[in-house]
C-alpha cells in the first residue's frame, strides 16, 4: 500500500488520496491553439522510475498534491502542494 | 477397522474424543487432529480423485503445500470446496468429503481417464479449439462449445454451494514496528530479540500452534516459548496467514477465527482480513520439502519425509508399516530413526554414494540407489529400485508407503510479491531470497538454514538488521551461510525410466506430468511463463509449492542449461487461498457501499415515497397512492405539475459555495458560455467541457453577491466537479484568488414547479412581495426567509419547463420547509413529484441528464451550440473544434416518436434505417417515457445528422435485446411548449 506523506495531514495510506497524473505538464492558455492543446492532453510519457505526478488528498485536506514516485518501485521521494502560495507555507512552517 | 494411531507417541489431547464424518460415514479422531490426521489415523488412504486423470490420490504433506488432499468441508450453504484436510483443524461434528470423484473416491467412474491420458496431455484445452487432428475436424468453437460441458464437468475440483455465504468477515487494521511472520526457532528468536530491545512485535503464524517445524519434533513443548513471548508483550495470531506483502511494510493477513470450532458463537465473524503496517517485517516463513518424480509417484501412501515425522510425533499416527525413504539429502536421517523407533520397517535410498551419516543402525541404507516405479493402483504394492547412474530394474521392495525427500525450497514467495526474484543457489540445490531495499529481513529456512542453531542465530541477526535499517542501533551482524547438512545434497527431481509409459508426476493438483513439460518443449513453449501456462504447472491452488523445481529442472536439462538460466515464476499474493468472503468482509448488501440521504429522507418515505438510488443517494422515486403502480403514480404526478404544482426534493444535487474576487473570471473559464456580465442577483445554466473539449458537467450558478457565487451540479458528477475545480485552482490558475467549498451537506433543497408554483411559495414567504414576476423574473435569485423567520434561497430555474423555483435552506429546516410547502401545496390540489415524474417532465422538453451527457457528447451534439461562446475562450474551447468532433456524420440531439402513437420503446434501442437494420444503426435512445401532455411514449436520444436530415422520414428503432421493433419518427426534442413561454409565466 502507497502511503503519501500529506504536508498538511501527514503520512496516510493511497486510499485517501485519488491519482490526478503527469504533474509536469504545462498547459498552455485556453486560446491557444488546437495543436499545443493536443499535445498537452494526449501525449504522456511512460516513465520507468521516477515521475512527478499529481494526487488530490480527496478523503483529507482536499489539497493537490505533488508527488515525486518510482513507478518501478512505489518508492516516494518527495511530496509538496501544488499550489505555489502553500508550498511557500509549507516550507516556512518546517 | 485398524487404527494407525500409537501409543505414548503425540501432542493430541486423547482425553477429549471428536466424532467426524468422512464421505457419509462416521469416525473418530481427537482434539489437535488435523483432519489429514484423523483419516490417516483411521487408516483412510484415498482422499480425492485428482484433477484430470481422476487417479486415486491420498495425503502428500502436513501442511499448506497439500496438494493431494482437497476436500470439502461442511455442507449446504457452508460448503467449503477444496479446502486441504492437512490444514483443517478437527473439531465434533466435522462433514467432510472428497472431491472430483463419482460415485466415490474410493470407485470413480471417470478413472478411466486414467486410460486416456494421451487425449488430455499438456496443451489438450488449445488443441481442442483447433480442431482434431489430422484434418482438423471440427476446426472451430462449436466443437469447443460443445464437448465444454462435458469437461467442466470431469474437470476441477469442488463445487461451491451456489447459496448466499451465512457466515460474516471482518475487515481489520493494526499497526507495530516489527512484524515477524512464523514462529519457528527464527522467528521466535527475532521476536524475543526485538520485544528486548523494546519494540511492539506482532509474531505471525498460520498454524494453531506456535513453533513451526519443530511442532514435528517428538520432545518438543511449545508453552515455555509461549510463555516467554506473551510475558514479553509480544502480540501473537496463530491460525494467521500473512498472504500478501505490499508496499510501505504492510502486510495482509487472514485470521481464521471459527473454523476450527463446530458452533462457533454467530457474533463473531469467520474470518478477519488484517492490513498490518508495520516499520520492519521479518519473515521466517520456513522451507517446504520437495517430492520426486518417477513412475506412478503418487499412488496413495507416498508422502513427504517431514510429514510422516508430524504425524508420528505431533498426531502419534505412524503412516506405514513398511515404509522406503527416497532421499538426495541429510534431513531424513532423524525421521527414519524414530519411524524404526516407533515399530515400522524402515528402509532409506539415498541417492548418494559417498556419505557419512551416524544412524541408529536399526534400518538399511541403500546408498546410490533411487526410486523408479510404484507398483499398486489403490495403495503401494511395492517399489522398484534401481541404482542411482544407470535405472534398470534390478530389485523390488515390498513396502506399504514410499516417502521422499527432494530437498527443501525455502518459501521465498512472500519476498517475491515485493518483486525480489529468488537466486538460484548451487550448494543446496534451492532458490535463496535476495537482498531488497525495503524493510524486510528473511530468517531461518526461509534462508537456506538446515539447523535450529542456524535458524536463532538468524533470527537475532535479523532483528539487529531491522533495528539497524530503523535507526536505532548500529550493531555488527551476521547470518550464518545457507546449509548446515554433513554431506552435500545431490540434486535429484527426476528418476526417468525410459521402458515405462506410466505417469510420473511433478505437479500432483494439476496432473502436470514429466511427459507434459518434455511435450511443452517439443512444442516451443520454453521460456517458464509459457511453461506455467502451457502446462498448467503450479498454477492450481497449491501454486506448486512442491513441483515447481522440479518442472524448472526438467524444462532446464531439455534445454542443456541451468536452473537459473531459465529462471523462476513470480509467485504472486496470495501464498494460500483467500476466500472472496473475507476481501469483501462487511462490505456486502446494503453495505456494499456508502448510503447517501437528503435531511428530509424520513419526511420522504412518511409521505409515501418509493424511493431509488441515484449514484450513492437515496432520492423519491415516485409517491404512489393506494394501488397505484408505479407508471399509474408518474403519470398522475407529472400532469398534475403541469396542471397545478408539486414538490421534489432536488436536495441531492451538487452545491459549491465560490468565493473570492476573481470568481467571475474563473466561472467564466470554466463554462462555456459567457458569465462575465451575470448581474448579481442572478442565475445562468451553464455548461462545462473537460479539456479534450467533450461535456463534462451542467448546472447553475447563482450570483449572490459581486464576488460570491452558488454552483450546483447534477447529482452524479458532483464530486468530480469539486475535485476538478480544486484542481484548476491549485494546479493551473494559482493567480486567480478564488475559494470554493462543497456545501453539498448543508444546503436541503425543493423544486416547486407548475403553474400554482408562485402561490404556493408566496403563502409560505414572509415577504409575498419578493417573487412576483417583476422582483423575481425567470432565473431570478433572492435570499429571503420563509415563515417561521427561516432563512431561505430562491431561484426562479425550470427543469419541467413550467413556471418553477428552486428552494433551499439550511439542511436542519428541510423537513420544516417540506412541512410548510406541502400543507399550501395541497390547497391547490398539488402533489409531491419523484425522480420518474421528474424525469418525464424533462423528456418532454428535451433537457438532458446524464443518460445523454455520457462522456462522449459535445455541445453541438447535445443541440446546445448556442451555450458555446465565441467571445472568449474557456476550457475546451480550442479541442471541441478539433476535426473528430466536427465531423457532419455526428449524432445529434433529437426527440422520438414511435410512428404509431401506440406502441411503446425503451431506452437502449438502436435507431436503424429502414432497409438497414444492423450493427450500431445510426442513432440510439437515451431516455423514454409516457408523456401525459401529449398522450403517448416519447424518447429523447441521438441521431446522425439530426432532425434536419430524418425529420421527414420514417425510421426503425431495433431493440434485439427485448426482441422489439418499432417505426420512429424524428421530431424536435423541445416535444412541449418550445418556445419556453410557460416557464416565463
Amino acid at each position: 500500500m502507497i502511503r503519501i506523506n500529506c504536508p498538511y495531514c501527514g503520512e496516510r495510506d493511497h486510499s485517501e488520496f485519488s491519482y490526478g497524473g503527469d504533474a509536469t505538464i504545462n498547459y498552455p492558455s485556453l486560446d491557444a491553439s488546437e495543436k499545443d492543446w493536443t499535445e498537452a492532453i494526449f501525449f504522456r510519457k511512460n516513465i520507468k522510475g521516477f515521475q512527478f505526478e499529481t494526487w488530490h488528498h480527496s478523503n483529507g485536506c482536499r489539497m493537490w498534491l505533488v508527488v515525486e514516485r518510482s513507478t518501478v518501485t512505489h518508492e516516494i521521494k518527495s511530496v509538496k502542494p501544488c499550489h505555489p502560495d502553500l508550498q511557500k507555507v509549507v516550507e516556512n512552517n518546517k | 477397522m485398524k487404527t494407525r494411531r500409537i501409543d505414548n507417541y503425540g501432542k493430541i489431547n486423547r482425553d477429549k474424543i471428536l466424532s467426524f464424518r468422512w464421505d457419509k460415514k462416521n469416525y473418530k479422531g481427537f482434539e489437535g487432529d488435523t483432519l489429514a490426521s484423523a483419516l490417516l489415523a483411521n487408516n483412510i488412504g484415498i482422499v480425492g480423485r485428482s484433477f484430470k486423470y481422476h487417479r486415486p490420490r491420498g495425503i502428500f504433506s502436513s501442511g499448506v503445500e497439500e496438494s493431494g488432499a482437497l476436500v470439502t468441508i461442511g455442507s449446504k450453504d457452508r460448503r467449503d470446496p477444496n479446502v486441504r484436510a492437512t490444514t483443517q483443524e478437527l473439531y465434533n461434528g466435522l462433514e467432510a468429503s472428497g472431491q472430483n470423484a463419482f460415485p466415490n473416491v474410493n470407485f470413480d467412474l471417470a478413472g478411466i481417464n486414467n486410460y486416456l491420458g494421451r487425449f488430455f496431455a499438456a496443451g489438450f484445452y488449445y488443441k481442442t479449439f483447433m480442431g482434431i487432428p489430422p484434418l482438423e475436424w471440427g476446426k472451430g468453437t462449436a466443437i469447443w462449445m460443445f464437448f465444454e460441458k462435458f469437461i467442466r464437468k470431469a474437470a476441477g475440483m469442488g463445487s461451491a454451494s451456489g447459496l448466499p455465504d451465512p457466515d460474516t468477515y471482518e475487515h481489520a487494521h493494526d499497526f507495530c514496528d516489527l512484524i515477524v511472520v512464523g514462529s519457528g526457532p527464527a522467528g521466535v528468536a527475532a521476536a524475543i530479540e526485538a520485544a528486548e530491545k523494546k519494540l511492539d512485535v506482532i509474531l505471525v503464524e498460520q498454524d494453531s500452534l506456535i513453533g513451526g517445524n519443530q511442532l514435528a519434533e517428538n520432545d518438543f513443548d511449545n508453552s515455555q516459548i509461549k510463555n516467554q513471548l506473551e510475558n514479553l508483550g509480544i502480540k501473537i495470531m496463530t491460525r494467521t496467514t500473512a498472504f500478501g506483502l505490499y508496499d510501505n511494510c504492510v502486510v495482509g493477513l487472514l485470521e481464521r477465527v471459527t473454523d476450527h470450532i463446530s458452533a462457533p458463537n454467530v457474533n463473531i465473524p469467520r474470518q478477519r482480513f488484517w492490513t498490518i503496517r508495520a516499520k520492519h517485517i521479518i519473515v521466517g516463513a520456513g522451507a517446504i520439502e520437495r517430492h520426486i518424480a518417477f513412475n506412478n509417484n503418487d499412488i496413495p501412501g507416498v508422502m513427504t519425509v517431514n510429514a510422516s515425522k508430524h504425524y508420528l510425533n505431533r498426531y502419534g499416527v505412524l503412516t506405514g508399516k513398511r515404509i522406503v525413504i527416497a532421499t538426495n539429502n541429510d534431513s531424513v536421517y532423524e525421521t527414519a530413526n524414530q519411524l524404526s523407533e516407533a515399530g515400522a520397517n524402515v528402509t532409506v535410498l539415498d541417492s548418494r554414494t559417498n556419505l557419512e551419516i551416524e544412524t541408529n543402525k536399526s534400518f538399511e541404507i541403500r546408498k546410490g540407489y533411487v526410486p523408479y516405479n510404484i507398483n499398486g493402483s489403490k495403495k503401494i504394492d511395492s517399489l522398484d529400485i534401481s541404482k542411482s547412474e544407470t535405472i534398470n530394474k534390478s530389485e523390488t521392495i515390498n513396502c506399504d508407503q514410499v516417502l521422499l525427500s527432494g530437498g527443501w525450497s525455502p518459501a521465498v514467495h512472500l519476498l517475491s510479491h515485493r518483486g525480489v526474484k529468488p537466486k538460484w543457489d548451487y550448494n543446496n540445490a534451492c532458490f535463496l531470497p535476495n537482498d531488497t531495499k525495503e524493510n524486510i529481513t528473511i530468517v531461518g529456512s526461509s534462508r537456506g538454514l538446515w539447523n535450529k542453531n542456524d535458524c536463532i542465530a538468524s533470527g537475532i541477526a535479523g532483528t539487529t538488521d531491522a533495528l539497524n535499517r530503523l535507526g536505532l542501533s548500529k550493531t555488527n551482524y551476521f547470518f550464518p551461510k545457507p546449509g548446515g547438512w554433513k554431506n552435500p545434497i545431490q540434486p535429484l527431481y527426476e528418476v526417468k525410466y525410459k521402458k515405462s509409459r506410466s505417469k510420473s508426476f511433478v505437479d500432483y493438483q494439476h496432473d502436470v506430468t514429466t511427459d507434459d513439460v518434455r511435450l511443452a518443449h517439443r512444442e516451443g513453449f520454453i521460456s517458464v511463463e509459457h511453461l506455467k501456462r502451457y502446462t498448467t504447472l503450479g498454477m492450481a491452488n497449491d501454486q506448486g509449492k512442491m513441483g515447481n523445481i522440479i518442472g524448472l529442472s526438467l524444462m532446464a536439462e531439455l534445454l542443456n542449461k541451468e536452473i537459473p538460466e531459465v529462471g523462476t515464476t513470480v509467485f504472486r499474493p496470495p501464498y494460500t487461498p483467500v476466500s472472496i468472503g473475507a476481501l469483501s468482509g462487511r462490505n456486502v448488501g446494503k453495505h456494499f457501499r456508502p448510503l447517501r440521504v437528503t435531511p428530509m429522507h424520513q419526511w420522504n418515505i412518511d409521505h409515501g415515497a418509493k424511493m431509488i438510488e441515484v449514484g450513492l443517494y437515496q432520492r423519491p422515486w415516485y409517491y404512489p397512492k393506494e394501488n397505484e403502480t408505479l407508471s399509474d403514480s408518474y403519470i398522475r404526478e407529472a400532469s398534475t405539475v403541469r396542471k397545478t404544482v408539486g414538490i421534489c426534493d432536488v436536495t441531492s444535487l451538487g452545491k459549491i459555495a465560490i468565493q473570492g474576487p476573481g470568481s467571475t473570471e474563473f466561472l467564466n473559464r470554466i463554462y462555456s458560455n459567457g458569465f462575465s456580465k451575470l448581474q448579481v442577483g442572478k442565475a445562468r445554466y451553464g455548461i462545462m467541457l473537460r479539456d479534450d473539449g467533450i461535456v463534462m458537467d451542467d448546472g447553475t450558478s447563482w450570483r449572490l453577491a459581486e464576488n460570491e457565487y452558488f454552483m450546483t451540479t447534477s447529482t452524479g458528477e458532483a464530486a468530480k466537479v469539486m475535485s476538478w475545480l480544486e484542481e484548476l485552482l491549485q494546479t493551473r490558475w494559482t493567480d486567480l484568488n478564488v475559494n470554493v467549498t462543497s456545501v453539498s451537506e448543508q444546503w436541503a433543497g425543493v423544486s416547486v414547479a407548475g403553474p400554482k408554483s408562485r402561490e404556493v411559495l408566496n403563502n409560505c414567504l414572509d415577504d409575498s412581495l419578493v417573487i412576483t414576476n417583476n422582483n423575481l423574473p425567470f432565473m431570478g435569485v433572492t435570499s429571503t426567509f420563509l415563515k417561521g423567520n427561516i432563512p431561505c434561497r430562491i431561484a426562479r430555474i425550470s427543469f419541467s419547463g413550467e413556471l418553477a423555483f428552486e428552494v433551499y435552506v439550511k439542511s436542519d429546516f428541510a423537513n420544516t420547509m417540506m412541512d410548510l410547502l406541502w400543507e399550501n401545496a395541497k390547497k391547490y390540489n398539488g402533489c409531491l413529484y419523484g425522480l420518474e415524474a421528474l424525469g418525464a417532465l424533462r423528456v418532454e422538453k428535451g433537457h438532458v441528464t446524464a443518460a445523454e451527457l455520457d462522456g462522449r457528447v459535445t455541445i453541438d451534439d447535445a443541440g446546445l451550440s448556442k451555450m458555446a461562446s465565441t467571445k472568449k475562450s474557456y476550457i475546451g474551447s480550442a479541442m471541441r473544434k478539433r476535426g473528430v468532433l466536427k465531423n457532419n456524420d455526428r449524432e445529434i440531439l433529437v426527440g422520438f416518436f414511435p410512428t404509431n402513437l401506440k406502441e411503446t420503446f425503451n431506452a437502449g434501442t438502436i435507431v436503424c434505417e429502414k432497409n438497414n437494420i444492423k450493427g450500431q444503426g445510426i442513432g440510439r435512445i437515451t431516455s423514454v417515457t409516457y408523456s401525459p401532455e401529449l398522450g403517448h411514449w416519447i424518447g429523447l436520444g441521438f441521431v446522425k445528422g439530426g432532425l434536419d436530415k430524418w425529420k421527414d422520414t420514417n425510421l426503425v428503432g431495433a431493440d434485439p435485446v427485448r426482441n422489439k421493433q418499432m417505426n420512429l419518427k424524428v421530431v424536435s426534442p423541445h416535444m412541449i411548449d418550445p418556445k419556453g413561454e410557460r416557464m416565463y409565466a
